[in-house]
């Protein structure tokens, strides 16, 4: 049974195209991500499927029925925003319980309620304060516990985190796909960071200018990015990318030859693409005895791993490579990377080739 | 002395003047209320009651003539509280109404809306004179308090509108998607989300609201009929009715009256004023 289902979506505001030819499903229990710079239109689009914006054209689909004109308090959704907007003048309680109230469910359930989503969430101590008095993360919970209350068929969180200092951050997620896996409801998540977008997801889709770019599993998306901007906006440090043309059936860059398997040779003769953006992950780029001469311009050690930025012939790669590294800036290096890691885009449309 | 020392004694005595020259008419008229006519006449503007006596206030209430009519400013002071207190409520009533839709449900045109609201904030008020006697003529409200209601709503409205939308813009937008989400409806998100935050902008709207109607002349003398004149219009036909000797002592006391109200407001909500005026955004 599709959960989620968004089809041919559209929407224009005045003379901007907002969204153009959205195209999503998500299975029930699926944590589907919505990933961009801002701008991109995803708050848009989750304001769409919450009934707080209607498309300028399309449908938008919840549980095999179409809601895209039906009132948000009628598609049985539970939002968490990006403020929290917590209800100011009530308690911690009253706002857990303001949407079952509004349902006009029973007092004696609502209190059930309250006590069900306050012990999930490690808050019954707060229940009577109000949220003026809560700290940022309490806060995020309570909000969390709103959408709760009510078990709706569907979860949307806008950018929740994004009011959190780093280590909240990091904790709160963990929360959240905790609390996923327990609850198995299927949620849209809105977030333009791309870790968050990575470990929560069961598939995301990456958004760029009101359209999505790709829609795929978090390894699809990192392994066989379907563009040059998925390629480069996921992971971190970004992507290498050299420009490459095309000499006979090899592709070279200055006088330098880039290396490609089979498939990735066969594939570019299937292409006609005149030139080639070659592309290689940091953490593919490593130093050997052999390989791509240049010299180091810039160390970052993080911690776990270290930054090299690299000067070559290829123009500054880098590099990124576990643990410490003892060399200096200056000095001369052989870079290296396996050509299976390469990632072949046309230079022109930007489409991944191999 | 230190320098720091001579710069608080300057500030000091400069708020010190200020406030003696601000306070000394208010000083002049207590006194003078508390006397009678041979302390007026033999004392100095400034001395103090030798005698104090509340005779002038009980006649400025009571017994004082305006025109031919000799019941003090009781009547008027009664047709103001009539006018005064429907005026300030509906008007604010509605004025946040109208704000909760020009900042939340904002909609086609709201903003050309707003602008033209705007504009009868800064309309002089004689402008409307002709035309409102003649509209309240055709409503058959002419001359009565029920039409010098009406026309104090009507003229409060674009203020209340302005302070109430002005404090609504600052309140998330993100809380009406919530609780819209929540399932509450149109009402149910004015009173139970957005009212509950607007105690401050209310007491400043219902003081000046208040302040404005209750201080108000020109439409009292223009629209009452003789029984619905507000206590404005009774003070200043107390003191203009001649006699053969000019009371001073009861038109001063007269006077106190009619101020005495919006006063009060004042000191009871003066607080709110400030704060209201100062405070826009709602800490969530």
């Amino acid at each position: 049974m599709s959960a989620l289902s968004v089809r041919n979506v559209r929407k224009v505001f005045g003379k901007t195209t907002v969204l153009e030819d959205i195209n999503l499903e998500a299975e029930s229990g699926q944590f589907i991500i919505l990933v961009g710079a801002s701008g991109c239109g995803k708050s848009t689009l989750l304001n769409m499927i919450a009934g707080l914006d209607v498309p300028t054209s399309g449908t938008i689909h919840i549980a095999d029925r179409d809601v895209t004109h039906v009132p948000s308090k009628d598609r049985d959704i539970a939002m968490v925003f990006q403020s929290y907007a917590l209800y100011p003048t009530m308690s911690v309680a009253q706002n857990i319980a303001f949407g079952l109230e509004m349902r006009k469910v029973p007092l004696r359930d609502r209190e059930k309620a309250i006590s069900r989503v306050a012990k999930m969430l490690q808050i019954e101590h707060l229940l009577d304060r109000k949220p003026a008095q809560l700290s940022g993360g309490q806060r995020q919970r309570v909000a969390m516990g709103r959408a709760l209350a009510r078990d709706p068929k569907l979860f949307l969180f806008d950018e929740p985190l994004s009011n959190l200092d780093a280590k909240l951050r990091v904790e709160m997620r963990a929360e959240i796909k905790l609390l996923h896996q327990r609850t198995q409801t299927t949620t849209v998540y809105v977030t333009h960071d791309q870790v968050e977008a990575m470990t929560l997801g069961d598939r995301i889709a990456v958004m760029r200018a009101g359209r999505i770019e790709q829609f795929d599993p978090p390894e699809a998306i990192y392994n066989q990015p379907a563009t040059r901007f998925v390629a480069d906006f996921i992971g971190s440090p970004a992507m290498n990318f050299i420009t490459g043309e095309r000499r006979g059936d090899a592709l070279v860059s200055g006088d330098v030859a880039l290396t490609m398997t089979e498939a990735q040779s066969a594939a570019l003769r299937g292409s006609d693409a005149p030139k080639v953006l070659y592309g290689v992950r940091p953490e593919a780029v490593s130093f050997s005895t052999h390989g791509l001469p240049g010299s180091i311009k810039m160390i970052e050690p993080t911690g776990p791993d270290t930054y090299v930025l690299v000067n070559t012939a290829l123009g500054t790669l880098t590099a990124r490579v576990p643990g410490n590294l003892a060399r200096r800036a200056g000095d001369h290096v052989l870079v290296t990377w396996p050509s299976v890691q390469a990632h072949l885009f046309d230079a022109v449309s930007e489409r991944r080739i191999a | 002395m230190t320098r720091w020392s001579w710069h608080r004694l300057v500030l000091w005595s400069t708020l010190l003047l200020f406030a003696v020259f601000f306070l000394t008419p208010l000083y002049v008229m207590v006194a003078t209320s508390l006397k009678d006519m041979a302390q007026v006449r033999n004392g100095h503007l400034l001395s103090l009651p030798t005698d104090p006596t509340l005779a002038s206030w009980a006649k400025a209430w009571g017994t004082a003539c305006t025109g031919i009519d000799c019941g003090g400013l009781k009547p008027f002071f009664l047709n103001s509280v009539a006018m005064v207190l429907p005026a300030v409520v509906v008007s604010t009533s509605i004025g946040a109404v109208n704000g909760y839709v020009l900042s939340k449900w904002r909609f086609r045109g709201s903003e050309t809306l707003f602008a033209m609201l705007l504009f009868g904030v800064f309309m002089p008020m004689q402008v409307v004179l002709l035309p409102m006697s003649q509209v309240l003529g055709w409503l058959g409200l002419a001359s009565s308090i029920w039409g010098l209601i009406l026309v104090h709503i009507i003229a409060g409205l674009p203020s209340t509108t302005l302070f109430f939308r002005n404090y609504y813009v600052a309140v998330p937008d993100e809380l009406v998607k919530a609780a819209t989400i929540d399932g509450a409806g149109f009402w149910q998100i004015f009173w139970r989300i957005v009212l509950p935050l607007s105690t401050p902008i209310m007491m400043v709207t219902l003081i000046w609201q208040f302040t404005n109607i209750w201080n108000d002349f020109l439409y009292g003398v223009v629209f009452s009929g003789a029984d619905s004149k507000p206590v404005t219009v009774g003070l200043n036909n107390l003191a203009n009715t001649s006699s053969s000797v000019k009371e001073y002592n009861v038109d001063m006391a007269a006077a106190l009256i009619a101020g005495l109200p919006t006063l009060i407001v004042y000191v009871l909500a003066g607080k709110y004023f400030v704060r209201g005026l100062t405070a826009g955004a709602v800490k969530g």
